[in-house]
C-alpha cells in the first residue's frame, strides 16, 4: 500500500447524498479476480445517458475535472455493499482522498486498506468547498495528513479528526497483516485460554 | 462487575490485545467466504507467502454468480464461471471447506451458516459481505468486511477494530396480522434513516422481537446495514437454542450443555447503558413498501409517494426528486396504485423455509397476474429440498411462479437474473439502489406476503385486508 503524507490536487465534486457502492462500481465489474483495471466501471451507469452515450453533464466526463485526485462528496458516502472494488475503482481513476461530512463504516475502513484518505469535515465546510470548486476551474486543495488539515487556495484551513492508529498506518504505508502477525504469540495465548473456556468454538468446519 | 450490554460481553470475550487509544485486536471465531470478495484476498496471501491460520474456522460457498437454472449446464458467462472456479481452486490450495455449486448444502452464504449450525451465539463472525449482520440474530457479533480484511482474517484470525457505539432498538407490542420482521426493519430504517446506525452496533429488544422466529430475527438483523449499522443482534434464548440444536456443525452431547449454559449469560444486564435508544410500537407498523432508491425511502402500503416540495432541506429535496424521477412515480401517488412487472422472492433477507411457507400460503389457489413475471429463489439447496417435501414448489408453480435453484440471484443480478431497463419489481431483497437488480430497473422492497399479493394483483395491495 502506498503511504499518504501530503496531497495537493485538483478537486472533483459529486453533489449527491447517500452515494452507494453499487453506484461507485456496479455488479458486472465485481466478477474480476484482480484489484486493478476497475476505472472503466467507476460510476458506470451515472456516466452514461439512457442511450449508452457519455453524459457530458456528469462531473467525471467534464474536462475541468480530468486528473482530479480529490473527490468531494456529500453525507453517507459509500453506503451499502462492502465491495472493496469501490475504493479500488476510485484509486484506479487517480483519487487518493475523499472529503465528505460522513461516510458509511465499511467503505471508510476499506479506504485505509488501499492508501486512500477519507476525510470527515463539517457540513458547512463541505458546503463551502462545493461552492469553491464549482465557482473556479482548476480548484485545488492541499491535504496534510500529519497536520490533519485541509487547506483551500485562499489559505483557509480546516482541521479534521482521524484515529491515531489508522493515521500512522496510512502515513507510513504499513502492511496491516504484518503488524498483526507481530502479535502472533498473543493470538496463540488467547486461543489456548479460549479453547478451555469455550471448546465448541474450536471445532473445525468439515 | 459493571452492568454490560450483550455487545460488550461478546466484544470483551474477543479482545486479544487493546492499545491505550482503544484500538483492539479482535479475535474472529468464524469466517464465511464467497466467490466475489475473496479472489484478491487469496492472491494476497499467495503473493506474501502466507497461509490461513485456522482454515477450519472458515466455510466457503459460491452464491453471488451462480445460475438459478439447471446446474448441469455449464455457466454461460465465462467470467462468472472463472470466478467460481477460482474459489474452488483457492479452497483446495488453502485447505478450506467449500460447498460446491452442485452440493445440496450450497446456498446464499447467510442462509447456509445458520442452517449448518456454523453460526452460534457469542461468536464473532465475519464475511466479505455487508449482510453478514444476519448472523447477529443468534446473539453473535457479525459484520461485513472488505477484501483486505478477508485476507487479514485468513492470515491472522484477527481484525484490528475500534469499539463501536451501542444502540438499542426496542420494539414493544404485537405486530398486526400478516405483518412481519421485514416490515419491522423497513419501518426502523424509515425512522432512523440509512445512516442512523453508522458507528453503532444495534441490539434489537422488546416483546415484538422476542416473539419473532429465528427466520424473522435473521430478516431483521440482515438489514441492519441498510440503517448504517455494521452489526445488529438479538440476545439468544430458547427459540435460538431450539433452532440450533441438532444442526450438523452445532456442538453435541456434553459440549452442547456446556455451550447452552454459557449462551444463557449472553443478555444485556439490567442497568446496562446503550449510547442511543430508539423505540417503536409494533401495532403502528403497517406493511412497508419502499418508493425510492434508498431503503430509508419507505412508507406504509396505505401511504403515498412523498412530495419533495414540502421538504425544507434542499439536499433531501433534490435526492427525493431524483429518486421519484428514477422510479417513474409522481408525488402524492398512492402506493397501492403502483403497478409492477416482476416479483422476486428470495435473497439473504427472505428466502428461508418460513418465508417460503408464508409466501406459499398466500399464493395457494391464486394466479400470478398476466402482466407479471414472478420467481421464487430458495436460499439454499436444503431449503429447496424441504420446500419440495412440503409441496410448496407445486403451489408456486401452479400459481405461475418460477421455481429456481438457490443463490443470490436477482437481489444483485450478478447472474442471468436481471431486470430490464424500466422494469418495476416487487422484491423481498434488501436494496432498492438505482440499477441494483439491473441497469435502469426499479425496485420496491417488501415482505414475502406483500410480494405474493402484488404478483397476483399486478399492483401493491394491503396484505392486512387481502382475501
Amino acid at each position: 500500500m502506498d503511504a499518504f503524507t501530503t496531497l495537493t490536487g485538483l478537486v472533483a465534486p459529486l453533489d449527491r447524498l447517500n452515494v452507494d457502492t453499487d453506484q461507485i462500481i456496479p455488479k458486472q465489474f465485481l466478477k474480476t479476480i484482480k484489484r486493478t483495471g476497475l476505472r472503466e466501471g467507476l460510476f458506470y451507469d451515472w456516466r452514461r445517458l439512457k442511450d449508452g452515450s457519455q453524459d457530458p453533464a456528469f462531473f467525471l466526463n467534464q474536462p475541468r475535472y480530468q486528473n482530479a485526485t480529490i473527490l468531494l462528496a456529500r453525507d453517507n458516502f459509500g453506503c451499502g455493499s462492502s465491495r472493496e472494488h469501490a475504493p479500488w475503482a476510485l484509486l484506479d481513476q487517480g483519487f487518493r482522498c475523499v472529503l465528505a461530512p460522513s461516510f458509511a463504516d465499511i467503505f471508510y475502513n476499506n479506504c485505509f486498506q488501499n492508501g486512500i484518505l477519507p476525510v470527515v469535515l463539517k457540513g458547512s465546510e463541505v458546503q463551502a468547498l462545493f461552492e469553491g470548486v464549482t465557482a473556479r476551474e482548476g480548484y485545488q486543495l492541499t491535504v496534510d495528513l500529519a497536520a490533519q488539515q485541509v487547506t483551500t487556495p485562499d489559505g483557509t484551513a480546516y482541521h479534521f479528526e482521524i484515529d491515531p492508529f489508522r493515521k500512522d498506518c496510512l502515513y507510513r504505508g504499513l502492511d496491516a497483516i504484518g503488524l498483526t502477525l507481530q502479535h502472533a504469540g498473543r493470538i496463540t495465548e488467547y486461543e489456548q485460554r479460549r479453547r478451555t473456556q469455550a471448546p465448541w468454538l474450536f471445532q473445525d468446519v468439515r | 462487575m459493571a452492568a454490560q450490554t450483550l455487545f460488550e460481553k461478546i466484544w470483551n470475550d474477543h479482545v486479544v490485545r487493546a492499545e491505550p487509544d482503544g484500538t483492539t485486536l479482535l479475535y474472529i471465531d468464524r469466517h464465511l467466504v464467497h466467490e466475489v470478495t475473496s479472489p484478491q484476498a487469496f492472491e494476497g496471501l499467495a503473493v506474501a507467502g502466507r497461509t490461513p491460520r485456522r482454515p477450519g474456522a472458515a466455510l466457503a460457498v459460491p452464491d453471488h454468480n451462480v445460475p438459478t437454472t439447471d446446474r448441469r449446464v455449464a455457466i454461460a458467462d465465462p467470467i462468472s464461471a472463472k470466478q467460481i472456479q477460482t474459489l474452488d481452486d483457492n479452497c483446495k490450495t488453502f485447505g478450506i471447506t467449500m460447498f460446491g455449486m452442485n452440493d445440496i448444502r450450497q446456498g446464499v452464504v447467510h442462509v447456509i451458516g445458520p442452517e449448518q449450525g456454523f453460526t452460534l451465539p457469542g461468536m464473532t463472525i465475519v464475511c466479505g459481505d455487508s449482510h453478514t449482520s444476519t448472523h447477529g440474530a443468534f446473539g453473535a457479533l457479525a459484520f461485513g468486511i472488505g477484501t483486505s480484511e478477508v485476507e487479514h482474517v485468513l492470515a491472522t484470525q484477527c481484525l484490528v477494530q475500534k469499539r463501536p457505539k451501542t444502540m438499542e432498538v426496542r420494539v414493544e407490542g404485537r405486530l398486526s396480522p400478516r405483518c412481519s420482521a421485514k416490515d419491522v426493519i423497513l419501518a426502523i430504517i424509515g425512522k432512523i434513516g440509512t445512516a442512523g446506525g453508522t458507528g453503532y452496533v444495534i441490539e434489537y429488544t422488546g416483546s415484538a422481537i422476542r416473539a419473532l422466529s429465528m427466520e424473522g430475527r435473521m430478516t431483521l438483523c440482515n438489514m441492519s446495514i441498510e440503517g448504517g449499522a455494521r452489526a445488529g443482534m438479538v440476545a439468544p434464548d430458547d427459540t435460538t437454542f431450539a433452532y440450533i440444536k441438532g444442526r450438523p456443525m452445532a456442538p453435541k452431547g456434553a459440549l452442547w450443555d456446556q455451550a447452552v449454559t454459557a449462551w444463557r449469560q449472553l443478555v444485556t444486564d439490567p442497568g446496562a447503558k446503550y449510547d442511543a435508544v430508539v423505540e417503536l410500537q409494533a401495532e403502528t407498523i403497517a406493511p412497508q413498501v419502499t418508493w425510492g432508491t434508498s431503503p430509508g425511502m419507505v412508507t406504509g402500503v396505505d401511504g403515498v409517494v412523498p412530495d419533495p416540495r414540502t421538504m425544507g432541506d434542499e439536499k433531501l429535496r433534490q435526492a427525493t426528486e431524483r429518486a421519484i424521477e428514477y422510479m417513474a412515480l409522481t408525488p402524492g401517488m398512492p402506493i397501492r396504485d403502483i403497478k409492477i412487472d416482476k416479483v422476486f422472492i428470495g435473497s439473504c433477507t427472505n428466502s428461508r423455509i418460513e418465508d417460503l411457507r408464508l409466501a406459499a400460503s398466500f399464493a395457494k389457489g391464486k394466479k400470478v397476474a398476466g402482466t407479471v413475471h414472478a420467481m421464487v429463489v430458495p436460499g439454499s439447496g436444503l431449503v429447496k429440498q424441504q420446500a419440495e417435501q412440503e409441496g410448496l414448489d407445486r403451489i408456486f408453480k401452479e400459481s405461475g411462479f418460477e421455481w429456481r435453484e438457490a443463490g443470490c440471484s436477482m437481489c444483485l443480478a450478478m447472474n442471468a437474473d436481471v431486470l430490464q431497463p424500466g422494469e418495476r419489481c416487487a422484491s423481498t431483497s434488501n436494496r432498492n439502489f438505482e440499477g441494483r437488480q439491473g441497469a435502469g430497473g426499479r425496485t420496491h422492497l417488501v415482505s414475502p406476503a406483500m410480494a405474493v399479493a402484488a404478483a397476483v394483483e399486478g399492483h401493491f395491495v394491503d396484505i392486512r385486508h387481502w382475501s
